[in-house]
């Protein structure tokens, strides 16, 4: 992969207090390439919110640090750069947009300021020119009444609004790579489909990269040209797609697949997968699935699977594939 | 684009133009009757204090000696003290030394607070651990000792020395408060949403953090100005408040306090006392308002 925008290379993110180390990303690699979508799918507690903060070098001190491993934007280390640095990569090379679009947006700021603070901060243009700008991003995010809204407050708008304001104010720098964690979750089904077309359609027009985060497989499935499945901060199955969803090869991903409903069949019950996610405080001795997997053997409770690359492209940490 | 076909529907159901939550908060504190009785209150008591000259063309500081000791007549409508100084004149120019001070100190000890209680929150960790442990020792500090200390070696008491030392010593209680938003908003979505923009520390602060903090700032200054509108008097009480050739609304109280004044002079000293009451309940019921008026709970 030698043309990868984003490269990360064994990203450890551990939660340290006194009384536990809590190994939230514990050993991370991916890339992402420039026009490509790559979904980091997982369950909750799996990590892969505090995988894409620690892209951005937002994870929470003092607990939360980023112990090891590599963020290489185009060959430069962000891990590596001091705090000023890294404040002239956020919102100009790389782009967020969070999952709650009701909370996301400063209460009492006005929409243009809000998206013009981006212009102003990295673009060094003036207020006014700022605003002007915010009034195209706004109309390019799909938002009609553009001229009205950078006038009003979060308060006035919609859910779905504010997740396009919030689109417009991630893209307004054109960004390199746009991160989405869980860009969709809080919105209702028809806005989900719509913000995604956006997110889509602003890829095409900009060729960014996006990596979106999402326990979603029908936004997967919708968006990714790659995939990476996490399980107890791990990625345990990773590869192009089509192939994740054709060939699924860890029992993890195929038990998220059959546990997608399906309207067409008749279930009794939805096929959930029992128990959670161990907690990372003290994670088992092997395979960190074992005690939820169904193809369960001797081995997998002794040894931790390597992450073993068996197609093109596509790897898996298991030892029964 | 489908997105185009979205942008039509989303038009619709308004408001006609687009007020802040400031503005919002505001009209909902004109809608409370006691809020504006407090206002208006206030406002009036804060004119007759400043334009004191239109009312009463005595000096507070001239004494009328060929009158002392006066019961009220229509030359001194609420007689003269000891001195033969005009009590209607005292009271209206005394306002200006309590109100002063008040408004001054409640300023200071909010714009310190904020400063100090902000950096706190918004840091936190271990500069905020150790910032509040320096606050827990102010919060002990002997306020009185320091006004006696104060007045004894510079050998003055003025306002703006109870002012600056209210200031320095009285800080801690609103920085502690101020430090709890912080440290709330500071989880935020939209703080961290700000890092993601790449802004940094002391613009998060001063642009996301404090706006969204100011509701709670107006309603403390409030409560803050109500509790040192008291304080002059308090300190007259203990013979430490301003001097006693300048007028002051605790000053006079002070004065009165022997047991023949009290029952034979209530015209010179229950005007005073009624101005300190009605001043703390109008500044009192001004922040009532103004807490309910920026309460998230009633915002629509």
């Amino acid at each position: 992969m030698g043309g990868a925008l984003l490269e990360v290379r064994d990203l450890k993110t551990y939660f340290v207090s006194k009384q536990s180390t809590v190994k939230a990303v514990d050993g991370v690699d991916f890339s992402v390439s420039q026009g490509r979508v790559l979904c980091i799918v997982g369950e909750s507690g799996s990590g892969k919110s505090v995988t894409s903060l620690s892209l951005m070098r937002l994870v929470q001190g003092p607990q939360g640090r980023i112990v090891s491993g590599e963020v290489l934007l185009e060959g430069r280390d962000l891990l590596r750069m001091s705090e000023r640095q890294m404040s002239d990569v956020r919102g100009n090379e790389i782009g967020m947009i969070f999952q709650e679009p009701m909370s996301a947006l400063n209460p009492v700021m006005k929409i243009g300021d809000q998206i013009g603070e981006v212009l102003v901060r990295h673009r060094h243009i003036s207020r006014r020119e700022a605003r002007e700008k915010a009034v195209e991003l706004l109309r390019n995010v799909g938002l009609a009444r553009a001229d009205e809204m950078v006038h009003e407050y979060p308060h006035q708008l919609s859910g779905g609004m504010r997740q396009r304001a919030m689109i417009a104010m991630a893209m307004a720098c054109q960004p390199k790579l746009l991160l989405a964690d869980e860009p969709t979750t809080a919105l209702d089904v028809t806005i989900q489909a719509q913000v995604l077309d956006l997110m889509r359609a602003l890829q095409k027009e900009t060729g960014t990269a996006i990596i979106l985060v999402t326990h979603d497989l029908g936004v997967v499935a919708e968006m990714a040209d790659d995939v990476v499945v996490m399980y107890a901060g791990q990625i345990v199955e990773s590869g192009p797609a089509d192939e994740i969803f054709d060939r699924p090869l860890h029992p993890y991903t195929r038990a998220l697949m059959d546990s997608i409903p399906v309207i067409e069949e008749e279930r009794e019950r939805l096929r959930a997968i029992p128990g959670t996610v161990p907690s990372a405080a003290h994670f088992p001795e092997g395979c960190r699935f074992a005690d939820r997997c169904s193809l369960v053997e001797g081995r997998c409770r002794e040894r931790l699977p390597e992450l073993r690359e068996l197609g093109p492209g596509h790897s898996v940490r298991c030892h029964l594939a | 684009m489908a997105a185009n076909a979205v942008s039509h529907a989303s038009g619709v159901s308004r408001a006609p133009k687009s007020k802040s939550p400031l503005r919002l908060s505001i009209e909902r504190f004109f809608h409370s009757p006691l809020a504006v009785a407090g206002l208006v209150m206030l406002v009036a008591i804060v004119f007759v204090t400043v334009f004191a000259p239109l009312f009463t063309h005595f000096s507070p500081s001239q004494p009328d000696i060929m009158n002392t000791d006066s019961p009220p007549t229509a030359l001194h409508p609420l007689g003269t003290d000891g001195s033969g100084y005009d009590n209607l004149a005292r009271v209206l120019y005394g306002g200006r030394v309590d109100l002063t001070v008040a408004f001054c100190a409640a300023m200071m000890t909010m714009v310190i607070g904020t400063l100090y209680g902000g950096v706190s929150g918004f840091f936190g960790g271990f500069i905020d651990t150790l910032m509040m442990r320096f606050v827990d020792v102010m919060l002990n500090f002997p306020f009185i000792s320091l006004v006696l200390i104060v007045e004894a070696v510079f050998n003055t008491s003025s306002e703006w020395v109870l002012i600056l030392i209210v200031g320095i010593t009285a800080w801690p209680g609103p920085a502690r408060l101020i430090r709890g938003v912080f440290l709330q908003l500071r989880e935020q979505d939209y703080v961290v949403g700000a890092r993601t923009v790449g802004c940094g520390n002391w613009r998060i602060i001063l642009r996301h953090m404090l706006p969204n903090a100011m509701s709670f700032i107006i309603v403390l200054v409030s409560f803050q100005v109500a509790a040192y509108v008291g304080l002059d008097a308090a300190l007259s009480y203990l013979g430490l408040g301003v001097p006693p050739n300048v007028a002051s609304w605790g000053g006079i109280l002070n004065t009165s306090t022997g047991y023949m004044s009290l029952r034979t002079e209530p015209y010179a000293w229950v005007p005073p006392a009624v101005m300190i009451v009605l001043t703390i309940l109008s500044v009192n019921f001004i922040g009532d308002g103004l807490r309910d008026a920026f309460d998230p709970q009633t915002r629509t």
